[in-house]
């Protein structure tokens, strides 16, 4: 059965504290962080961009696994911040990691879930035996406007998952989507930021589609929250994915180790294949995760997950790349000066 | 002139209405109040419809056609006529549904209210709203309404002794309403820490100072009194209609923590009635700011200047007070869809004067009046209900 084959993360190591955008703002520190349940974004580094760290994380997937790159016959990178328009990320990615050249490959745009669309991409073709291996990424240098609402989460980050047959270290038993068209977060060609509609992204947002999805699955698998050990939620903040799961009858135990918010921000792509990267960094085999992911726009990619003994066998080596704990631990904080030269917003003279 | 009565009346729920269009909204309304009045389409005679901005919030105008429309009464050719006052819209086309039937022009007369505004950004919802203040002398040098309210509140608040804590009751109070009231759009019950702790919006005014952005619509079905009880066992009677009207900016009036348009309307409706305050059981008030409250309780006659914070303080107007003011949690937690506010008061005080108001009834509830403010106080409509 297809399966996740190995999986690797990255995030920059510079981070920025909410309660420092919020002095820029004039903003009070309390209500944002209690109203987001978010403390600290990562910042990218100056040469950092949706590309590179979409390949630090696939050299990390390939660092815990011995498989022949070549062996990756698609790149799909799924990301709202590609560093070109036109000309694809994936095709870089496939190129640091050896690759190319007899490799399918495209970038994906959904908002925040194109990288479990990549995921669910990648799945097809293994199943059916196109491809052995497929890389889905989800990475992002996410985008907010200097002292809207998204400024203090958009944050920067990625993980990339090996899709296949051989030995999953988890199986994915099912997936499904919930897809409407929902307009509650854009960005036009040629815009810096991406509009949203407030509270308008809530619930007829991220609530219809997630739970819309995650009901769906339970429809088709018969299973419900209690079947599962551990479940991973898109984390806009830490608000939402607390408030779905409670709605959908999941414990704080069980969200607990993927809920990576607080500490690193929404990155977009990112979120909840982070989440999920660190709830595989604690899992064990026989854990069964639930995932449901969200992208405006809107839409929410389900999956029935289940760890296999491969995690714990000699092909796996879990600790050659660093843990999602590992690069959260040790921050270099940055103020605000540093961190709008990091994210280009200083504007240089041209 | 013929007495009129209420007998129907109907209300959405009011809140972040996504799924709800605006004409869903207005034809649930209507629906809800002809099945209360026992009135079919071909019976109405006139329908009025207070709405602000429709133009700017949903880019649609000609809103009374459009109703009598979807309504399903565009095929009788009823005439039907769109209101405007700002926020006093409703309380303006509810008195013209009064003026239309009292006339002896119309005999069965729906007046409706209605407001979709959360189509658009909140940015552009503020600057919306701001049309109801004057565009040229407030709007273009940034005056927003929770700008001019604050206003007010320091203005008065330098004058008399009104505290923070008692401003924050103001909310407290209608949100401990609101949350008996199956319309509201906050059930929650807050503390004055609350209010205290929340954001600030023009200073003295914080977040839970200010009423919300709001969805929803409300109707109501009028008659001459002596055809009421073909419709219904309990007409409500039209005591009093009362309008006025003052300077549209704030810094033109005579004195800005009184709104004169309000002390005009009161007089008007209280000498139509032939009533006075102490006559009245409850009101429904224009709060859009815990301190409009404040002054609208004073400005009506129901305590002198400086006295209503203290009184909001003492209990005076809460549920079991001796003059409960917004039993439906007012604009504050019922929401404030601008349109539709003035008919939702009314609709409120017909089911308070009908005993049916559940968890927030006023017992022996026999008069009760309301009180709809355009603008800063430019407008004012001010109606007296009893049974």
């Amino acid at each position: 059965m297809v399966g996740i084959i190995t999986y690797g993360v990255y995030i920059p190591r510079y981070r920025i504290k909410v309660e420092e955008i919020t002095r820029v703002w004039g903003a009070n520190a309390d209500d944002i962080t209690g109203g987001l349940g978010v403390f600290s974004k990562s910042v990218p580094d100056l040469d950092e961009d949706t590309a590179t760290i979409a390949v630090e994380a696939a050299r990390n997937a390939l660092a815990r696994r011995a498989i022949d790159p070549r062996a990756i016959e698609a790149v799909y990178v799924g990301s709202e911040s590609h560093p070109y328009a036109v000309k694809p990320t994936a095709c870089t990615v496939g190129e640091a990691i050896g690759a190319t050249p007899v490799m399918t490959a495209a970038d994906y745009e959904f908002a925040c879930k194109a990288g479990t669309a990549a995921i669910q991409t990648c799945m097809g073709l293994a199943t059916s035996g196109m491809i052995r291996y497929g890389l889905a990424i989800g990475s992002d240098v996410a985008q907010g406007a200097p002292s809207d609402a998204l400024e203090y989460t958009a944050a920067a980050g990625g993980a990339a998952y090996v899709i296949g047959r051989d030995d999953p270290i988890a199986l994915i038993h099912r997936t499904c989507s919930f897809t409407t068209d929902t307009p509650d977060f854009w960005r036009r060609e040629g815009q810096d930021y991406p509009r949203h509609g407030g509270r308008f992204t809530g619930e007829p947002g991220y609530f219809k589609h997630v739970e819309g999805a995650v009901r769906l699955l339970f429809e088709q698998t018969g299973k419900s929250p209690k079947d599962y050990t551990y479940a991973v939620f898109h984390q806009p903040n830490a608000k939402f994915p607390q408030r779905v799961a409670k709605i959908l009858g999941f414990s704080p135990e069980q969200i607990k180790p993927g809920l990576v918010v607080p500490r690193l921000g929404n990155t977009y792509s990112g979120s909840s294949m982070i989440g999920l990267a660190a709830t595989l960094d604690v899992a064990a085999a026989g854990d069964r995760i639930f995932v449901a992911s969200f992208g405006s726009g809107a839409g929410s990619d389900a999956f029935d997950i289940e760890v296999t003994d491969a995690i714990e066998s000699e092909m796996f080596r879990r600790d050659a790349a660093p843990s999602v704990e590992q690069l959260l631990a040790n921050p270099i904080y940055v103020d605000y000066a540093q961190y709008a030269r990091h994210k280009g917003k200083i504007v240089m003279q041209k | 002139m013929r007495d009129v009565a209420v007998i129907g009346a109907g209300c959405t729920t009011f809140g972040e209405k996504w799924n709800t269009s605006f004409r869903n909204l207005f034809v649930e309304a209507g629906i809800l109040a002809l099945e209360d009045a026992g009135v079919a389409g071909e019976q109405i005679d006139g329908l009025y419809v207070g709405n602000m901005s429709a133009g700017r919030f949903i880019e649609q105008e000609h809103i009374g056609a459009l109703i009598a429309d979807y309504a399903g009464l565009a095929t009788h050719h009823i005439p039907a006529t769109r209101v405007e006052a700002a926020c006093a819209s409703g309380g303006l086309s509810f008195r013209q549904a009064v003026i239309a039937v009292a006339s002896g022009m119309e005999d069965i007369v729906v007046a409706a209210g209605v407001e979709k505004m959360t189509d658009v950004a909140s940015g552009a919802s503020v600057d919306t709203l701001a049309g109801a203040a004057d565009r040229e002398w407030e709007g273009f040098v940034g005056a927003t309404f929770p700008g001019l309210y604050a206003m007010i509140a320091t203005d008065y608040m330098s004058r008399y002794p009104l505290t923070r804590e008692q401003l924050a009751q103001v909310a407290v109070k209608n949100h401990f309403n609101g949350a008996r009231n199956p319309i509201a759009q906050f059930q929650q019950e807050i503390t004055i820490d609350t209010v205290l702790r929340s954001s600030l919006v023009a200073d003295p005014l914080r977040l839970f100072d200010c009423s919300p952005i709001t969805d929803g619509a409300a109707a109501v079905v009028l008659a001459p009194l002596d055809r009421a009880r073909e419709f219904t066992d309990t007409p409500v009677k039209v005591l009093a209609s009362a309008q006025a009207s003052d300077t549209i900016t704030l810094h033109d009036r005579r004195d800005i923590s009184t709104l004169d348009a309000s002390v005009a309307a009161g007089r008007r409706a209280f000498a139509m009635a032939g009533l006075s305050t102490a006559d009245i059981d409850l009101v429904e008030v224009h709060d859009c700011f815990t301190i409009a409250e404040i002054c609208a309780i004073e400005d009506l006659g129901f305590c002198r200047k400086g006295e209503a914070g203290r009184l909001t303080a003492e209990g005076v107007t809460a549920l079991d007070g001796d003059i409960p003011v917004n039993t439906s949690g007012g604009l504050k937690a019922c929401g404030h869809p601008v349109g539709a506010t003035g008919i939702k008061q009314v609709f409120e005080i017909v089911q308070q004067l009908r005993g049916e108001a559940g968890k927030r009834q006023i017992d022996g509830a026999a008069i009760g009046m309301t009180h709809n403010v355009g603008g800063t106080g430019a407008t004012v409509a001010v109606h007296i209900l009893g049974v």
